[in-house]
Parts: C-alpha cells; structure tokens; sequence
C-alpha cells in the first residue's frame, strides 16, 4: 500500500527532472532501494504501471536494483554484509551480535532517466 | 538520452518532516513517534501515560490509527487534547499529514505531542514526522520470533517497549531474545519491558520521558 505513496513521490521526482531536461519521453527510469527499506519491488511495479496509465509516462520501464545490507561493527569496526537473517547479525570477523551500524540497505534512490 | 538523478524518493517528505522538526524545535515540544503492530498496546500505553504524567506535563495526541474508531475518544477521555487524522485507509502517516493536524491544534504550551501511528511494522519506519524519537510496542502475544518481515523500525527506534508483560506467563516469548533482534543493529535502543494493564515497568519510560522533556527544554 505504501508503494502507492512512494510511486508517487517517485513520479513527481521524474516530472521535475524531465521538465528541467526539456524532455518529454521517458524509456526507463532506473531506481535502488536498500535491503531493508519498505520496498517491495513487485508492488512497486504495479503502482508504478497503474499511476503512469494514460499519461505521457506510460510505457516506461522502471528498473529496479537492490542495495544489500552493509554493516560495521561496533567491537572490531570492520565492515561486513548481512546474510540471510536480518535480525541476527553477526559480524563475519569477530562474531559480535549485537549494535552494529548500518552503513548501507536503508536508501531509496532515483539513480537516472533515460529519455528521449 | 541518460540524466543522472540520485535523489532520494522520499525527499519531499523529508522536507516537510525537517520543517516540523525545526518548529517544535523552536516550541520545545517533545515530539514522539508511537508505532506497533495493530493491538500491540499503543492506544492503552498513552491512556496510562496521559493520566500519570497529567500534573507534571501538558500533553497532546494525533491519533492516526485507523483500527479502530473510538481511539480518540479513549484519548480525550483523559483530558488530553486529541486530533484524528483520516488517514483513508494509507498503512502509515507521513509528514504533510501531521503538518495539517498541527495547524488545527493548539500547542503553545504543550510538552509533548505522542503521535500514535498507524498499526504496522513496516510502512510507518519509512516516513518521519518531524519526531525527536522513535518508539517502537512489541507486545509479548506477538511472539519473539522474527516480529515482520523487516528490521528497519527497530533500527531507527529510540526506545522498544516490550508491552503486555503481565501475560509472560501464558506465552513463549524469550525478553532477551527479542531484545536481541532490536540491538543488533541498534546499539543505543532502550528496552523498557512493561504492562500498560497493570502498570509494571510504566515508571521506567515515564522516567526517561522526563529526562527527553528536560532535554528538549534546554536545546
Ligand atoms: N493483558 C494486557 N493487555 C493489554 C495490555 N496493553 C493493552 N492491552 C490490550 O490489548 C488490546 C489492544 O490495545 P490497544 O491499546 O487498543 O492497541 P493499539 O492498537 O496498539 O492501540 C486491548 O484489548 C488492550 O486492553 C497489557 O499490558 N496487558
Ligand atoms: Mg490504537
Ligand atoms: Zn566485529
């Protein structure tokens, strides 16, 4: 349900630059999102597709990549990547659990435009 | 064509939320962000809080959890000043939301505004409100298994309340494992566990709220 309001935001972000640009077609809109922010690719496609219907934006391919999970650790700050369980993470070089700091995975980014 | 953009999708509420943030910033209003599962306790917790903390502070609520209907009036019957927002069936509020609440209310001389958000774990961590803090309710009934699908919120709260402890007895539910699942990638998170129905572990938060509404008077 959110992915409505953040398809929006998304839309309104494109709308701007394109008007900046001069351009009015777009291709493809290329956006990353982090491992765990509230994006769920799928749902973020549909609302793309349904809010775009019938506008000059209809057509465009939105592509989406994921930012995985990064994380220092706070006992021998060093970095290291989440695995499968996001809620135990265990540093992969001194076995810390607890109060690491998340470096990347939260992001929500428009990366580009390609437009014609 | 390729125009390079980065621009973070959720900028314009983010913009709104800093906005708010430096207006209660200058009112030095306690901003509060309560957010849980649906049932998890929200609505019992501020009823408790609002009552207890009545002599001490002035207190006000946005009630924006759609869940049920009488919530704000179980809020204003403590005599706190409440606001419902229509959130037309959206799973979280955002910023622009609590900005148009705001303008509707009067907190000059308020010390804390408890925004009580909309019933889920996932959504609501995305959005800011122009809060100081972030305050998660995991109720013991949910489980101690992984609460939902995503660690986000426990890593952007400031406090978990781990709320309906009086029924500890009857569940499975291991304090310190949860406990677990929220500082790993949160250091800083207070854990406070409580019972909003018999009001154990209740004056541990309201301590710490105290010390957050010195806090923010001498910012
Ligand atoms: N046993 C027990 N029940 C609680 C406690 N806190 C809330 N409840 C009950 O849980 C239900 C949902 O509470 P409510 O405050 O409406 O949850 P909300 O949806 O998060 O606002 C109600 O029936 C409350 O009486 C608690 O500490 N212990
Ligand atoms: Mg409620
Ligand atoms: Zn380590």
């Amino acid at each position: 349900m959110h992915e409505m309001s953040i398809a929006q935001s998304l839309i309104r972000i494109i709308e701007q630059e394109m008007v900046r640009n001069r351009v009015d077609r777009l291709v493809r809109v290329k956006i990353s999102y982090g491992r765990i922010s509230a994006i769920v690719p799928e749902a973020l496609q549909t609302a793309f597709q349904a809010l775009t219907h019938n506008t000059h934006l209809e057509g465009a391919v939105l592509e989406t990549s994921e930012i995985p999970l990064r994380a220092k650790c706070r006992s021998c700050f060093r970095e290291f990547s989440g695995g499968d369980d996001l809620f135990v993470m265990t540093c992969s070089h001194c076995g810390a659990e607890f109060g690491h700091e998340i470096i990347s995975g939260k992001e929500m980014f428009v990366e580009e435009l390609e437009v014609e | 064509m390729q125009i390079k953009v980065l621009r973070n999708i959720l900028e314009a509420n983010q913009r709104i939320s800093d906005q708010l943030r430096a207006m209660f910033k200058e009112n030095k209003i306690l901003v509060i962000n309560l957010m849980s599962s649906p049932g998890a306790g929200k609505t019992t917790l501020l009823e408790k809080t609002l009552v207890q903390l009545k002599e001490e502070f002035n207190m006000a609520v946005i009630e924006g959890d759609i869940q049920t209907s009488n919530d704000a009036m179980r809020i204003a019957a403590t005599g706190a000043q409440v606001l419902q927002i229509n959130t037309q069936g959206g799973c979280h509020l955002d910023a622009s939301m609590i900005q148009e609440a705001v303008s509707q209310m009067e907190l000059d001389s308020s010390d804390i505004l408890f925004v009580e958000n909309v019933g889920n774990l996932v959504c609501p961590a995305e959005f800011s409100v122009g809060e100081d803090h972030k305050v998660t309710i995991l109720s013991v009934v949910e489980g101690d298994d992984k609460p939902e699908k995503y660690p986000l919120i426990f890593a952007e709260s400031s406090v978990m309340l781990l709320n309906k402890t009086d029924l500890l007895p009857y569940v499975d539910f291991d304090v310190d494992k949860a406990s677990g699942f929220a500082r790993s990638l949160n250091k800083d998170i207070t854990i406070f566990p409580v019972s909003a129905r018999t009001d154990d572990g209740l004056d541990d938060w309201h301590e710490w709220l105290r010390r957050e509404v010195d806090r923010k008077k001498q910012d």
